[in-house]
């Protein structure tokens, strides 16, 4: 019997037991068989629940399970690094009829994927505060500002922060659905989201691409400069300045 | 790479499997644990908590590095970004010991997350000779196998599980990982004396043992089906085989597995104390 026999009879429970798998007199496999279906499912299962806390409490515990399954027979892992398995979710919840209701759902889960990846993305030495503060307004604006590889930005149109913060943290939940941009920040090991004011979010983008200071300033609406800057440094977040050219 | 000199062996005392919610429990008094096991696939990340609690723990015990993804008994190649992963953590870590399993996981391009089996064939046993010399070559270092938990049996096995074992050993140069829970599992699944496993098994090449809970089923004929959960106390008949195993073979570094539903940090410690005591009992 080959692998590719074994494998399609473990993710779909319809199919019958593969010959040649037996019990010790020779019968049938059966139930046994059930425990190498079952160990799959249920732990890949599990890797989704990790990591999809706040989905999980939006949809419920057993609809989340039934969901689970499913996502698990229509994108299997592709890496032993169970660290990332689940980056489909969100493409997963756009298709998923059942909760085309709850279109913030797909956001929510790339925001719960954002957190997951900064967890685990390369430590960088912020600058110091000084730095930044020493520089005058126009060697500022002609700066680049490098900022940390756990740094990540979701936009959306739906109020993910709000949504987030009231399942993780017991904040309100949302009076409107607003659009909401979020700044995940690691200031050392654990990761946290900030919702970013109207217009900053081009500009976090700008800098992320490498823009100066005033290029970046040019990519959207105005917005409050300093606090921005004073977010960035108090999560630790730029970690490199680049003056621009003098000339 | 990390100074790892003093630390070079794990020593024939108890471990335990490294979760992170017990490192300040262990950072405070890890007595009597003498060394830890991570999955090394849980620290291939970049950066972050995981690695840096891993560089604070290598600096004060041996550690052992367990992989739990290779998929050594695949039909498939093995996968070459993982293989240079595990190079890479085993190369700034430099562990005292790494390990993986006789099983497959990978097929295509799809992980499955289990240790799935394979039927003991002259056959499987050349890919799998294959499959471990490619990884000692590649990481580098000399790995063990460790024997698997089945729950099924295959028709087309024509080798004794230690036979295949022993021969990869002696073709490959690698050692073995002897799972107690995995033998009383396997032999009580497949109807067979556990204490005559441990009494054939090449004890000369063991280089660690494991020790686990169990969940406790029926088949469809009502006989016992033993599954390797991870999830529960060491019972006592797994103690007894312990014992029985390593009065036979002497001391060796023995790990308390305990992977799902994890409890506080004193009832692993428990654990430990328990395997340390039976230590104890064969040194004197």
């Amino acid at each position: 019997m080959s692998q590719t026999e074994f494998r399609a009879a473990l993710l779909d429970p319809e199919r019958p037991v593969p010959a040649g798998l037996t019990d010790p007199q020779g019968r049938p496999a059966g139930r046994r068989f059930d425990v190498y279906r079952n160990n799959v499912t249920v732990s890949l299962t599990e890797a989704l629940r990790q990591a999809f806390p706040v989905i999980r409490k939006l949809v419920g515990e057993e609809f989340f399970t039934a969901m689970a399954r499913e996502h698990v027979r229509a994108h299997p892992p592709t890496s032993p690094m169970m660290m990332h398995y689940g980056r489909n979710m969100p493409v997963f919840l756009e298709n998923f009829p059942p909760v085309q209701h709850l279109g913030y759902l797909p956001d929510i889960a790339r925001l719960e994927l954002a957190l997951r990846e900064s967890y685990h993305a390369t430590d960088a030495a912020p600058v110091p505060a000084e730095a930044l503060q020493a520089l005058s307004a126009d060697v500022l604006t002609a700066s680049r500002l490098m900022l940390a590889p756990s740094i990540r930005l979701i936009r959306s149109r739906w109020p993910i922060h709000a949504i987030w913060s009231a399942n993780m943290r017991g904040t309100d939940a949302p009076k409107a659905a607003v659009a909401e941009d979020v700044l995940i920040a690691r200031p050392d090991y654990d990761p946290e989201p900030h919702c970013l004011p109207d217009g900053a979010a081009p500009f976090i983008a700008a800098l992320i691409g490498g823009e100066t200071v005033a290029d970046a300033l040019e990519a959207g609406p105005e917005f409050d400069l300093i606090a921005m800057l004073g977010l960035l440094l108090a999560t630790r977040a730029i970690v490199e300045i680049t003056p621009g050219d003098k000339t | 790479m990390l100074d790892q000199s003093a630390k070079r062996e794990l020593p024939p005392r108890p471990g335990i499997g490294y979760k992170p919610q017990h490192f300040s429990n262990i950072l405070q008094d890890a007595e009597p644990v003498k060394w830890l096991e991570i999955h090394a696939e849980n620290y291939m990340g970049d950066g972050g908590r995981p690695l840096a609690q891993l560089r604070h723990l290598a600096e004060r015990f041996p550690i052992s590095v367990h992989g739990v993804g290779l998929s050594i008994g695949g039909e498939g190649p093995l996968n070459r970004d993982h293989l240079a992963r595990l190079k890479h953590l085993c190369d700034w870590l430099d562990p005292a010991s790494f390990s993986e399993h006789l099983a497959w996981s990978t097929h295509g391009a799809e992980f499955l997350n289990d240790l799935l089996p394979l039927p003991y064939t002259p056959e499987t046993l050349s890919r799998v000779v294959d499959h471990i010399d490619e990884v000692q070559d590649h990481v580098g270092r000399r790995m063990l196998l460790e024997n698997p938990s089945v729950y099924v049996n295959f028709t087309e096995t024509n080798m004794g599980e230690i036979e295949f074992l022993t021969e990869i050993a002696k073709r490959t140069g690698c050692g073995l990982l002897l799972d107690v829970n995995n033998v009383y599992v396997s032999c009580t699944n497949r109807q067979t004396n556990p204490y005559d496993y441990i009494d054939r098994f090449p004890h000369n090449l063991v280089g660690e043992i494991h020790l686990g809970g169990h969940d406790e089923d029926t088949d469809d004929m009502g006989a016992p089906l033993l599954i390797d959960a991870h999830g529960s106390e060491v019972v006592d008949p797994v103690w007894q085989l312990y014992a029985h195993t390593i009065t036979k073979s002497g001391p060796k570094p023995t790990l308390i597995e305990w992977d799902n539903d994890v409890p506080d940090w004193p009832v692993l410690a428990e654990e430990a104390n328990r395997a340390a005591r039976i230590l104890d009992k064969v040194i004197a």
